[in-house]
This record gives structure tokens, C-alpha cells and sequence, in this order.
């Protein structure tokens, strides 16, 4: 009954023009990477070292132990690398802007460590709020900043030192 | 047939209209990495390492087993949860533990099935050989005590890594103890051969130190653990006894530390308290061996009973 109603409705559609731009029809709107840094445009919000969530170590023991600017780079690079090819939490990141993550986790360590930076990111509470992050994948992050500090040889005290510095921040990257 | 390829184009073209007008403008190069993870995320391994906390745990903060059964110290219960599952799954921790001491050999193995990282449900079976004792006791060469313990432990609040620095995990827990042998430890003075020991356990790991760092109280009539019974004629009461535990990470797979639990003397026999040093080292993510060096003082008026304790312990 139903079918035999609706087969000649379907059949009397017109076919749709060749030209016909479909992201418009269905408001899709093309987001371009800045030309000059790459990275793809975020809503406005205010920038402050307070966003990094942490207040920094005093001294510069902490960035010593990290190889300074150079060394937190390649830790942060590595870290990076590691999260968005780690089969545990690489769905979470996949969607996300590489190219930005890796300048502001940068920034997040180096400032944290005193190491001379500024944060210019947004805070951990709305940068990770929507993620559907849980605590295992918070792990499976930590294990990878381990292995990246581990790798560019951090004495474990001190990973562990930095380590206390972010842990108090679980709530806000964790969504479930 | 044709009207099903008519309508499952038109269910496709809704759906895919549907969640673009709710999506958000994305570049069509989010839109082709999501596409692409959302194919990975349908395939085998991935989906279930996202739905089942599988091994989820950090190394070794699942502890290694209690003799009880519980997760925790050797001889200290924790406020941990057994296995290695996260807040979304079920993961178990099984251990075979051994005590080399002058006077009698200990043997112990137990079964802990840890729920969401919340609830932990243990067994335990201890077998306790008196050896010469026995004969010299007149129980008999060689006379084995047995007990088993069944736990429940709650997580209460706090975490054990994450969150506010200064707030440790909290953990409520219980366990009932049935002795096997109760015509012997009645016959040492013991008023029951089974009880319920009521525990409180608050556990940190400070990372600024790498250090963690227990504390228990216990609620008990247990003599020798229960291995002698519960209670005496001259004391039945209930005594609240302490737990303490302080172990220093050196790397994520190798900590050392020590440990110490108060006991009362119920049958004064001059039952003493109990402390070891320790290490413990996790080969693998599922596997973590310990040895220690435990001083058990006064068993059964025996005195100094020093030796080796070691534990194989298997997580998932
Ligand atoms: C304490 C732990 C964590 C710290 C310190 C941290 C730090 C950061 C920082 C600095 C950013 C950049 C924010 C910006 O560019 O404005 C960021 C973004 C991000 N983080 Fe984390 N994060 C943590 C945990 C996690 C976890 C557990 C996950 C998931 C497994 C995660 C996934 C992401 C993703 C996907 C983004 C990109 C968000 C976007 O582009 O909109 N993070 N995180």
C-alpha cells in the first residue's frame, strides 16, 4: 500500500542540477587554516597565563631538568606525535587542530616549568569540555607524556614533580 | 530489491541532512579525519579499549595484594581498588603469596574482582603450617591452620593520583573472617572461630615526592589475624588498630617502601605488631612481583619470627 504510493512520488522527482553547491544548500561553512601559522581559527576568548591551570615552579631547577626551551619542545613534539597516533585515545584527537595543540602544549609546559613562556591558550575546562574524556584516557595521556619525558631523559623525580602539577587538573579534563 | 535501495538512499540523504544542520561548520579536512576515525572507532580493539576500561590503570595503582585478599600492602590493606580496570569496567587481581619464617611457613592465595574502581569484592585462603610448633603444642607435626576471608571494600571519595593534592582516596571496607579449625583455637583460648574486621583507609600518592602514603584503621578481635581465632575469655571487646604504609616510586614499574600494622594481644600470648620492607616491580602491565623482608614478632609465644614474604600477582 504504502509502496505503491510512494514509488511514484519518488519516481516524479526531478533530478537535481550538476551545479548546485551542497555545502551552501546545507550550510556548511569551509573553514581555512591561517596562512600563516596554519592552524584553524578558535572561538574568541581572553588569553592569561592563568588558563595554563597551574602556577609555575620557582627557580629554574625544573626547566633545567627538562633541557629548557629545546628539550620541553621535543618532549612536547613527541607527546603530541604520541597522543594522535595512540590507538587508546586517537579518536578523541583526530577532529582536533594538530597544528595548534602542539604550539599551546608547548606553551603549557614551558610556562609551568619556567622556562620562559606565556600561555596564549584557552583554559583546561573549556578547551576539554565535549571530549567525552575519562579517566583511563587521562592514563593512557599520562603514560605518553612519561615516555616522551622519559625518552628525552627527565630524571623520574622530576617527571613525577611536573606530573603533580597537572594531576590537579582531572576534573577539568575529564567529562565522565 | 529495488524499493529497499530507494529507501535506504532517502533514509541516508535524511540522516545525512539531519546532522549536518546540526553539526557545526567543520573544514571538510575535520570532516574527512572524523569520517576516518569513526571507521577505526567501528573496528575491533579500539571500540572495546573505548567502552571497557581495560587495563586502564596507571602501573601499580592497583597495589599488589594484601594477605587478606584486599589490594593494598603485603600486610596492609589500602584504600585502592584490586584490578586494572577504570571508572568503566571490571577488571580482577589474583595472587599466591609465601612466608618464609623460622618456626612456620605461610602460605596464601586470593581473588579480587574490582568493580568501576569503586567497589572491590575479595577471597582469600590462608594456609598457616605450624610445623615443629604443632608437635611442640601437642596439635600435631606439621598442623596447618586455615582461614578464609571474604572483603568488600567501598572507594569512598578522593582519588588516589588525580585531583585536589592534599585529598587522599578514602575507602571504607569489611571482611569476614571464618577459621577453619575451631576446635584448635577455642582450645588456645579463643572465643569464636569467625569475625568481622571493619576498616577505614585513606591513600595518596604525592607526586611533588613520589611518595605514597597510607593510613588504616581497623576495628578487630582477630588474634594472629584470625589464624588464632577471635577474642579471648579474658578479652572479647573490640580494639581499633592502625595501618601504616610509605613507599617511595623510583620508576613507573619499581617502588620500594615499609609497612607497619598494630595487633592486639587478645590470648596474651604476646602477640606483637607486624612491619616489612619492601619492593615491588611490575615486569608487565599485568604482572607485579614483590618481595619483602617481614618481622611478625611473637607468634604463638614463638618470638622473632623474621623472614622472607614474596607474592606473584596477576591483574586484569
Ligand atoms: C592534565 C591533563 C591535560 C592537560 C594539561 C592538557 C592540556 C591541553 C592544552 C594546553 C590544550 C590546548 C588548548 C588550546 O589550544 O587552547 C589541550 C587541548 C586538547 N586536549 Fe588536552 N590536556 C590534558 C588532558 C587531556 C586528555 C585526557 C585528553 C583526551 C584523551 C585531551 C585531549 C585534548 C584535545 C582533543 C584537545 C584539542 C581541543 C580543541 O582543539 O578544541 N587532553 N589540552
Amino acid at each position: 500500500m504504502f509502496l505503491a504510493a510512494f514509488l511514484p512520488i519518488m519516481l516524479m522527482q526531478q533530478a537535481p542540477a550538476d551545479d548546485i553547491d551542497w555545502d551552501k544548500e546545507f550550510g556548511v561553512e569551509e573553514v581555512e587554516r591561517d596562512p600563516v601559522t596554519g592552524e584553524l581559527p578558535v572561538e574568541p576568548y581572553v588569553q592569561a597565563n592563568a588558563n595554563a591551570g597551574a602556577t609555575p615552579f620557582a627557580g629554574d631547577t625544573m626547566a633545567a631538568r627538562f633541557g629548557g626551551q629545546n628539550g620541553i619542545r621535543q618532549i612536547a613534539n613527541r607527546f603530541v606525535d604520541l597522543n594522535f597516533s595512540d590507538p587508546r585515545i586517537r579518536t578523541i584527537f583526530a577532529a582536533h587542530d594538530e597544528v595548534r595543540f602542539r604550539r599551546t602544549i608547548f606553551e603549557q609546559f614551558c610556562y609551568i616549568l619556567n622556562a620562559g613562556c606565556n600561555y596564549s591558550g584557552r583554559d583546561m575546562e573549556s578547551s576539554h569540555s565535549g571530549l567525552g574524556t575519562r579517566k583511563a584516557d587521562l592514563n593512557a595521556l599520562v603514560e605518553n607524556l612519561q615516555q616522551a619525558m622519559r625518552e628525552e631523559g627527565v630524571p623520574f623525580a622530576a617527571q613525577n614533580r611536573f606530573l603533580a602539577k597537572l594531576a590537579p587538573m582531572s576534573a577539568d579534563v575529564i567529562d565522565r | 530489491m529495488m524499493w529497499q535501495n530507494i529507501m535506504s538512499a532517502l533514509v541516508t540523504t535524511l540522516l545525512a541532512w539531519a546532522s549536518s544542520a546540526s553539526a557545526q561548520p567543520v573544514s571538510t579536512e575535520q570532516n574527512a579525519q572524523r569520517f576516518e576515525a569513526a571507521e577505526e572507532f567501528e573496528g575491533g580493539e579500539e571500540a572495546v579499549a573505548r567502552f571497557v576500561d581495560y587495563n586502564g590503570k596507571l602501573l601499580l595503582t592497583n597495589a599488589v595484594s594484601a594477605v587478606d585478599g584486599a589490594s593494598g600492602g603485603g600486610i596492609s590493606n589500602w584504600a585502592t581498588i584490586a584490578g586494572r580496570q577504570e571508572t568503566r569496567g571490571i577488571g580482577v587481581q589474583a595472587n599466591v603469596t609465601t612466608l618464609f619464617l623460622p618456626d612456620y611457613f605461610y602460605q596464601s592465595h586470593g581473588l579480587a574482582v574490582g568493580i568501576a574502581d569503586r567497589l572491590e569484592l575479595s577471597y582469600a585462603r590462608q594456609n598457616f603450617d605450624t610445623q615443629d610448633v604443632g608437635a611442640a603444642l601437642g596439635i600435631g607435626q606439621g598442623y596447618k591452620l586455615n582461614q578464609d576471608v571474604l572483603g568488600a571494600k567501598v572507594r569512598l571519595f578522593g582519588e588516589l593520583v588525580y585531583g585536589e593534592p592534599l585529598i587522599p582516596q578514602v575507602a571504607l571496607g569489611l571482611q569476614y573472617k571464618r577459621n577453619l579449625d575451631g576446635a584448635v583455637v577455642e582450645a588456645v583460648g579463643a572465643v569464636d572461630d569467625d569475625g568481622v574486621d571493619f576498616t577505614v583507609s585513606a591513600t595518596k600518592l604525592f607526586l611533588s615526592h613520589s611518595v605514597l602514603v597510607n593510613t588504616t584503621a581497623r576495628l578487630t578481635k582477630a588474634n594472629q589475624n584470625g589464624l588464632l581465632g577471635f577474642g579471648s575469655t579474658a578479652d572479647d571487646d573490640y580494639s581499633l588498630q592502625f595501618e601504616g604504609a610509605l613507599v617511595y616510586q623510583l620508576s613507573r614499574r619499581f617502588v620500594v617502601g615499609g609497612e607497619y600494622r598494630t595487633k592486639p594481644d587478645n590470648l596474651k600470648l604476646g602477640e606483637g605488631d607486624w612491619f616489612d620492607l619492601f619492593a615491588a616491580y611490575a615486569p608487565t602491565r599485568n604482572i607485579t612481583l614483590t618481595a619483602a623482608y617481614a618481622d611478625l614478632g611473637s607468634i604463638a609465644t614463638f618470638e622473632d619470627q623474621r623472614g622472607a614474604f614474596v607474592q606473584t600477582q596477576l591483574a586484569f
